[in-house]
This record gives C-alpha cells, sequence and structure tokens, in this order.
C-alpha cells in the first residue's frame, strides 16, 4: 500500500472531520468533494450506497463512512487512517486546545460567524442533494420513490431508518429488472 | 469547567468508560442526534457521572465546535471523568464498534451482495430515499437556521456561488462564516 494514498486519506478525512460543524448530515457536501470530485474514489451511486450502509449500521454516520470509504480506496490501512483522520480533530481540539476553544465559543462573533457558516452549510446540503440526486433519480419508479420520500421525512419525525428500508422495499417491487 | 467532576474521577476505571462508551457505539443507530439522548439515558441517567447541567454544558459546546456530536460528547464526558486519557479512552470506545463492524461490512459482506440482482434493486430504491434525507436535512436545517431575510439571502448567495464557481466546500463555509461576522450579528440569530 501506497504511503502517500494513506497520507491523503487521513488529510481528507481529516478535513472533513475538522469542518463537519453541527453534526447530521453536515458532512455530506464536504465528503462528496473530498471523495468524488477531488480525488475520483468513487461514482455518486457507490457513495451513495456508502452512505446508505453507513446510516443503517450502529455508530456515527461520518465515522462509519470514513472506515468504508477508508477500506474501499486504501484496504485495512485506508480504513484505518480515514477513520483516524476524522475524529482527530475532536481529539486534537478538544484534548489540546479546550481552554482556546472555549474562548472562542463564548465570543460573540463566534456567533456570528457559526451563523453564516450555518447558512453556507445548508446551501452545501441542498445542493448536494441535486448533484447526488442525479445519480439516484433515474427513471420514473425512482423519481416516485424519492418524492414520496421526501414528503414523508419533511412531514413527520421518524427515523430515518425506516426511510431507507421503505426505500429498499419499494426498490424491491418497482427495478426494471 | 474540567475540574467539577474531579471527586469520582479516580475511582472510574478508564475499562469502565471504554466499556461504556463501546455499548453505546455499537448498539446505537442513527447518527449524532439518535446518539446523544442514549449518551443522557446512560451517562447523566443511570450511571450519574454527569448531572444534567454539566451535560447541557456539553452540549453547547458541542455544537458550536467541529466533528461529529456523538464523538465530541464523548470525549468531553470522557476528560471530565479521567482527563485527557479518559478522553481518548471514551473517543476508542464509540470509533471502535463503528471500525469493526463496517471494515466487516466493506471487506466480506458487500463484495458478496454487490452484483447480486436483487440487492441491486434493493439499492435502486434505496439511493433516492437518501437523496431525500439529504434534501430534508437541508430544508428542516433551513427552518430552524434561517431566521430572517439575511441568513436566507446570504445561504441563497452562497447556493449560487457554489453552483457557478463549483469552488471546494470549505471555501463556501469560510466565505459564508466571514460574511456571518457582517450580516449576521444577532439578525440571523437562532
Amino acid at each position: 500500500m501506497e504511503i502517500a494514498l494513506l497520507f491523503t486519506l487521513f488529510i481528507s478525512f481529516f478535513r472533513i472531520g475538522l469542518f463537519t460543524i453541527g453534526g447530521g448530515y453536515a458532512m455530506i457536501p464536504l465528503m462528496e468533494a473530498e471523495v468524488i470530485t477531488v480525488h475520483g474514489w468513487m461514482n455518486s451511486s457507490e457513495f451513495l450506497d456508502i452512505i446508505a450502509v453507513a446510516e443503517m449500521t450502529p455508530g456515527p454516520v461520518s465515522i462509519n463512512a470514513a472506515t468504508f470509504i477508508g477500506y474501499t480506496t486504501g484496504g485495512l490501512l485506508g480504513s484505518m487512517f480515514a477513520t483516524l483522520g476524522v475524529i482527530s480533530p475532536s481529539l486534537i481540539l478538544i484534548l489540546l486546545l479546550s481552554r482556546l476553544l472555549m474562548k472562542v465559543i463564548q465570543n460573540p462573533s463566534a456567533t456570528s460567524f457559526l451563523n453564516g457558516l450555518r447558512s453556507g452549510l445548508i446551501a452545501l446540503i441542498l445542493l448536494a442533494s441535486f448533484t447526488l440526486g442525479q445519480s439516484a433519480v433515474i427513471d420514473l419508479p425512482s423519481a416516485l420513490i424519492f418524492a414520496a420520500l421526501l414528503i414523508g421525512s419533511v412531514l413527520t419525525k421518524i427515523s430515518p431508518l425506516y426511510f431507507i428500508a421503505a426505500g429498499a422495499t419499494l426498490g424491491l417491487i418497482l427495478f426494471p429488472y | 469547567m474540567q475540574n467539577q467532576k474531579t471527586e469520582n474521577s479516580n475511582s472510574l476505571s478508564l475499562w469502565t468508560i471504554l466499556v461504556t462508551f463501546l455499548k453505546i457505539g455499537a448498539f446505537t443507530f442513527g447518527g449524532g442526534y439518535a446518539i446523544l439522548p442514549v449518551i443522557k439515558r446512560e451517562i447523566v441517567e443511570n450511571r450519574k457521572w454527569v448531572n444534567d447541567n454539566v451535560f447541557s454544558d456539553i452540549l453547547i459546546i458541542t455544537q458550536g465546535m467541529p466533528g461529529q456530536l456523538a464523538l465530541n460528547s464523548s470525549i468531553q464526558i470522557g476528560v471530565r471523568l479521567r482527563g485527557t486519557l479518559g478522553g481518548i479512552t471514551a473517543a476508542m470506545g464509540v470509533t471502535i464498534p463503528s471500525f469493526l463492524i463496517l471494515l466487516t461490512i466493506a471487506a466480506y459482506l458487500y463484495p458478496l451482495i454487490r452484483d447480486n440482482i436483487y440487492m441491486e434493486a434493493v439499492f435502486y430504491g434505496i439511493r433516492p430515499a437518501v437523496v431525500a434525507l439529504i434534501a430534508t436535512a437541508a430544508i428542516k436545517m433551513g427552518r430552524t437556521i434561517l431566521h430572517g431575510w439575511n441568513g436566507i439571502i446570504l445561504c441563497a448567495v452562497l447556493l449560487v456561488t457554489a453552483i457557478i464557481t463549483g469552488v471546494h466546500p470549505i471555501l463556501i463555509l469560510l466565505i459564508g462564516g466571514l460574511a456571518g461576522l457582517v450580516v449576521c450579528k444577532g439578525a440571523c440569530k437562532q
């Protein structure tokens, strides 16, 4: 295994961890950019498959996705470096820089900065759903699945797991075999 | 604020911290917002390692800092219990189950099922489901975060900028943050 690739995996996922602010799907646009656009490690469909698996398995979604993407890109070592990369920013910030972090977070300017950043985050997540959607919504049945589940998930607070299960079931029924 | 809980911190072994967070990592589905209530129940209610106020403090810090919510709050709890080693132990606890489970799937399960026609059908339906969840995340975040015109206009401008220029998302986030210093002074407060 090339050391350069392992280093790249670590740095990529370090960046993803460092700029994922607020949790949830905040990491999707960053991961999409790093994994698909910048490094071309996989295409959009494979990426969506991995996000689905990461969502269906226990544990934090971005750590799950890091392990999976790391493995498909660089084998066992790749998965270790990607996983370490995504958790390192948290460890460094909390263990080494917690005093500084507290001061920064309590500063009123930090709130303004974070609010502006979150506006950008929403724009990016919206954009990611369009770009990734192009490889997922490819015909009438998949468009129907998308529309039905979008309405369902916007209007309810049901766990994402059920929507993925619903998607899987509808896929089995509607797939053009 | 790290010294609030020193009374019982020396009595807690790193092993106990590790096992507790291993359990949280291994049995909680659905990412940060699903894991936080489980961490609260286990750490605050069952084990009483930190009290409600300390846990709220941790959440406030966590939401304003980079990284996975569940991971960040676990590290902070670990630090309060046993200092730096406690933090590292808690991080290992929530990460190891994910790592082992996904490694097993990526290495053994995924190659087996990838070329199966029924699995192809399953993922054909799952992909639009995941995209729907991502779009929902944007819509729900927008509803809670974008209060006032400043935030909405900034979001629209950044969306157009991202589409036209295709720059790295990190740049969009940083531009958004810097613009926030000017236009979000209290106006787009959550």
